[in-house]
């Protein structure tokens, strides 16, 4: 028996990281109007669909795809939510 | 005494270093496919410049899992030469044999441009045939040249002397307003502690033909070369 998940993760850079691209769309945000706007950040979103035999098992497949491609742990973080889809 | 220049798919540099290292130094070169294991017949390897794997993800992400990448870093490991420019600089932090990253630049424009460079020491195989401080001329071509590292990584670099290259003004001073891309203290290229490992975002295969304009490129091919047919 094994579940199959959705994976949502969320790859950000770290705060000492600049981000010239977020700048960029703060400051167009801004000119917009939208005065309110203080800091945007842009990350990564990657979904994924995946087979594990527990939650557990998922999870720590995750960490490792994370910290060995999907991230590079030097200027960026990450997190994901899992959500079991189906038994299979 | 052989150099072989690491081909991915989206590798664009390739030739150029192949033009100089075999067509302008007569030194013997080898393509070596990102798909192939041996490099037992090497002793310079070269990371060319390019869009390794189309730069999906991040510059150089998936290049560090190709077959050849495990091959290279035992070259490392046994203390041969190891030469990133560019993309290859990128690949090179990605798999861990240099510290730090290569992000977006400040400006975010892709730039391209001639800027000068300032050797930092000479005193190392790559840089031996220029003089001290010399202010070169060189190639930038890059959209993520800025190079990050955390405090503790970049104050190990400096205090270990490991920056090789500074961008600077004409007349050598290192400031802001001289750095094209944002890059920490300035840096445009460093090597690894045992300083068999280069990276290097500027361009000096493309700064070596005479019919190009600006050969200030050359001597670091000269220097090496010089270097290791002495010693074999």
């Amino acid at each position: 028996m094994a579940t199959k998940y959705h994976a949502r993760i969320y790859v950000t850079l770290r705060a000492s990281v600049l981000d010239p691209a977020g700048t960029a769309v703060e400051s167009g945000l801004q000119q917009m109007g939208y005065t309110e706007v203080e800091s945007v950040r842009i990350g990564k979103y990657i979904e994924m669909q995946l087979t594990a035999k527990d939650e557990e098992q998922a999870k720590q497949h995750l960490d490792e795809m994370c910290d060995r491609l999907l991230a590079n742990t030097v200027i960026e973080n990450y997190c994901f939510e899992l959500t079991a889809m189906a038994t299979v | 005494m052989k150099f072989g220049v690491i081909v991915f798919p989206g590798s664009n540099c390739d030739r150029d270093i192949l033009t100089v290292t075999q067509g302008l130094l007569a030194a013997p070169t080898r393509m070596v496919w990102h798909q192939e294991t041996d490099l037992s017949d090497i002793d310079v390897v070269v990371i060319p410049g390019g869009f390794s794997y189309g730069d999906y993800l991040r510059c150089g992400a998936i290049a560090q899992f190709s077959p050849i990448m495990n091959s290279i870093l035992e070259h490392a490991r046994q203390g041969k030469y190891v030469w990133g420019v560019c993309n290859g600089f990128q690949i090179l932090t990605e798999v861990g044999l240099l510290p730090g990253a290569l992000i977006r630049n400040r400006g975010l424009h892709f730039i391209c441009d001639r800027v000068p460079v300032k050797v930092e020491r000479h005193n190392s195989i790559w840089t031996q045939a220029y003089q001290p401080q010399q202010v070169i001329t060189l190639p930038i071509a890059h959209g993520e040249g800025c190079y990050y590292a955390d405090d503790d990584t970049l104050k190990a670099l400096e205090d270990n002397q490991q920056v090789l290259f500074r961008y600077c003004s004409a007349s050598g001073e290192i400031n802001l307003a001289d750095n094209p891309n944002g890059s920490m203290n300035n840096i445009a290229g460093i090597i690894n502690q045992q300083g068999n490992v280069l990276g290097m975002m500027p361009h000096p295969e493309r700064a070596s033909d005479p019919s190009i304009g600006i050969t200030d490129g050359l001597a670091m091919f000269q220097g090496l070369l010089s270097s290791l047919v002495a010693a074999e």
